[in-house]
């Protein structure tokens, strides 16, 4: 088998704070192939973002431990030392936040901010790395790119905006492209013109992306693999397909039934996830979704709260649950019934 | 409901807000045209849906209603009674009957204050003792959101988002209003946490009879909440139905790009139909003349750009089924057509 272009090994982010040490990420492995693109799901604090700072080494190192293993195309990025990850950041690896106004400077025009990491990484001359910046503007779908090159971000609109940054992260041609909750801000139909975008983009350079999102639809709609988190860890993983129409894990299922959805029926009340999620500083013992998990009853033993569930590999899929497959079967079918009609 | 009077009738409502420019003196050199125009009414124990993109005038209207802005035309009544430039002390009574829910879960709630005290407020603001006293009240509100009555003298940042946006909801309670305006009450919360106050909500809603704005830009969510839906646009309202007729038979063009964008979690086998808009929402400053769909709209002609279409019910459609379109969509589900991905070829 040959070694997959990103490799992360049980990666662990722990921050220390004055209130005791944070598990960010406790032992989160994952591989994401050229030209595809890995789905990260989860609510806010399970850990999606902290991961994908870990990977571009972004992370403060002061109060940081970083442990496991990233190897991007072979190269350990754990260990790098900061030198050797300016050389790939910008360059082989980028990233696109979400909110667009804030990662620009509003004192310097679109193109000197695109063409900046051009010039870093090439040497070029400020004339080419102008050259380039129009041209990625004309790539990314921004109209009369040789005039808007000179504008500043607050003359475009949030789309624009974003449009320039997915600009900014290409202007290298990565080969890794970490997108972290890249339309969270946008509107329906711009988010709808962004995703387009990046598909393009995707099957023109044969880039690979993470996309890191808390909302399903987005996955359905990007994703060819998923990735689910909960409390830093990752619960299940599967194609998106796997995933969505046959989740494994209590929590996916939950996700899902919290969802209104456009043609269901609509006097049924949602199926939330009852409580709210965990605090990292503090974690609940075992599988940490077990304080909220509706089934954590029918394990025997109460293993759910005392032993941690190992993801486990059944069919090239990974649920983090004690639940048999039998179980499953019959539980996750009564859920999935009540849900469609 | 024949012949009875709506809970909440607004004809005709517009919002603009001043743009003030020049040296040294300062004049109006513009307006920022929120809300142009609306015409809805809301039955007792409704809830109307309002969506739209940002900066539609959708939370404008949230708060033309409840009379947190005064609006610059058009008409407002309530209960039958004219509030539509009603002054501080003729608004005092109806305040207490509409309420409002805020999004911010964080910013809506005094952090110095209990949640006891928070929840009081609005009583102690009008003066009402309930039997038993306010705080035997509060804890029976406590109780309807489903938070612990011990929790009474605890701090908002004890609380989870959820939990936060619960006692706003007991706070919008407390004065047993006739009518909640709520402004994207669930946008700021995760996924697990949404569902879990939407059917709050709904529960309240229906156990307490009280009719709804519900004002939100997930679709998915309003379709969940409300039985009637009003799609806006720049400020305009430009599709108003029953859900059923909305989410089933969009008339509209911007209802029906607005529906195909909106990513479903589901996998199928076959790629649903996508209209892909172009361009983002004009400024609503200088707003498109005619139809103001028409820059992003596939269909527009020259007779969109000279004539605004009026909100009515084009051929059919339902009772109650408006629309504001010279062009209005087929009936039925047929595929629209799709939109060319390249900005130059729209052009």
């Amino acid at each position: 088998m040959s070694t997959p272009f990103l490799s992360v090994r049980d990666l662990k982010v722990h921050f220390s704070t004055e209130d005791g040490i944070v598990k960010a990420v406790d032992g989160l492995s994952f591989d994401l192939e050229k030209g595809k693109t890995l789905g990260i799901v989860g609510e806010s604090g399970s850990g999606k973002s902290v991961t994908n700072m870990a990977i571009l080494g972004l992370h403060d190192p002061r109060n940081t431990a970083l442990d496991g293993e990233v190897l991007l195309d072979g190269k350990e990025l754990v260990t790098a030392t900061e030198k050797e990850l300016e050389q790939l950041r910008g360059n082989k690896m980028s990233m696109i936040f979400q909110d667009a106004l804030a990662s620009l400077s509003p004192y310097h025009t679109i193109g000197a901010q695109i063409g900046e990491t051009y010039r870093k990484h090439t040497g070029c001359s400020k004339k080419e790395a102008r050259e380039r910046s129009v041209e990625m503007l004309r790539r990314v779908g921004i109209p009369q790119p040789d005039v808007r090159v000179d504008d500043y971000p607050h003359q475009f609109s949030g789309g624009m905006r974003q449009r320039a940054m997915i600009a900014m992260a290409l202007v290298c041609d990565p080969e890794l492209l970490i997108a972290d909750e890249p339309t969270t801000a946008l509107d329906v139909t711009v988010q709808a013109q962004i995703m387009d975008l990046l598909k393009d983009l995707q099957q023109e350079f044969g880039t690979a992306i993470i996309f890191i999102t808390h909302d399903l639809g987005v996955i359905a709609d990007i994703a060819d693999d998923v990735l689910v988190m909960y409390g830093g860890r990752c619960v299940e993983r599967g194609t998106k397909k796997e995933v969505l129409q046959t989740p494994q894990h209590p929590y996916t299922l939950g996700l899902l039934g919290s969802m209104p959805s456009l043609d269901g029926p609509v006097d049924v009340p949602l199926s939330p996830i009852p409580g709210s999620p965990p605090s990292l500083l503090n974690p609940p013992s075992g599988c940490r979704f077990h304080p909220r998990c509706a089934f954590a009853g029918q394990v025997a033993g109460g293993r759910c709260s005392s032993e941690r569930p190992a993801l486990e590999f059944v069919d090239g899929r990974a649920a983090a649950c004690h639940l048999t497959p039998e179980q499953k079967r019959e539980l996750f079918s009564d859920y999935a019934a009540a849900r469609t009609h | 409901m024949s012949s009875t009077t709506p809970l909440l009738d607004v004809s005709g409502l517009t919002k603009h807000f001043p743009i003030k420019g020049g040296f040294p003196i300062k004049r109006t050199v513009g307006a920022v045209q929120a809300v142009d125009g609306l015409d809805f009414q809301v039955a007792e124990g409704e809830s109307l849906g309002l969506v739209g993109e940002s900066g539609c005038g959708k939370s404008t209207t949230g708060r033309l209603i409840t009379r947190l802005l005064e609006p610059t035309g058009g008409k407002i009544t309530y209960r039958g009674q004219d509030i539509t430039h009603a002054g501080r002390r003729d608004l005092a009574p109806i305040r207490s009957e509409i309420q409002m829910i805020f999004q911010d879960p964080y910013a809506s709630l005094n952090p110095r204050q209990t949640v006891g005290k928070i929840i009081s407020g609005p009583m102690e603001i009008n003066d009402i003792d309930p039997e038993g006293g306010r705080e035997k009240r509060v804890r029976e509100l406590l109780e309807i959101v489903g938070l612990n009555p011990e929790h009474y003298n605890r701090f908002p940042h004890e609380f989870s988002g959820g939990q936060r946006q619960r006692i706003g909801v007991a706070r919008a309670l407390a004065l047993e209003p006739k009518l909640i305006v709520a402004d994207e009450p669930v946008s700021a919360l995760d996924v697990s946490i949404q569902a879990q106050v939407v059917n709050l909500l709904q529960k309240v809603q229906r156990e307490l009879g009280i009719a709804f704005v519900f004002i939100a830009h997930d679709l998915a969510i309003v379709r969940h909440f409300s039985q009637r839906v009003a799609v806006m646009y720049l400020g305009k309202i430009v599709e108003i139905a029953d859900r059923e007729d909305l989410y089933g038979n969009p008339r509209h063009p911007y209802t029906r790009a607005l529906l195909s964008a909106v990513p479903e979690a589901t996998v199928e086998e076959e790629p649903r139909e996508r209209i892909r808009l172009t361009g983002d929402v004009p400024s609503p400053i200088n707003p498109p003349s005619g139809c103001r769909f028409r820059t992003r709209c596939w269909k527009a002609t020259e007779k969109c750009a000279s004539e605004a279409p009026p909100l009515v019910q084009v051929e059919g459609n339902k009772p109650g089924h408006l629309t504001a379109c010279h062009y209005p969509e087929t009936a039925g589900t047929v595929p629209a057509p799709r939109l060319s991905k390249d900005p130059e070829a729209a052009a």
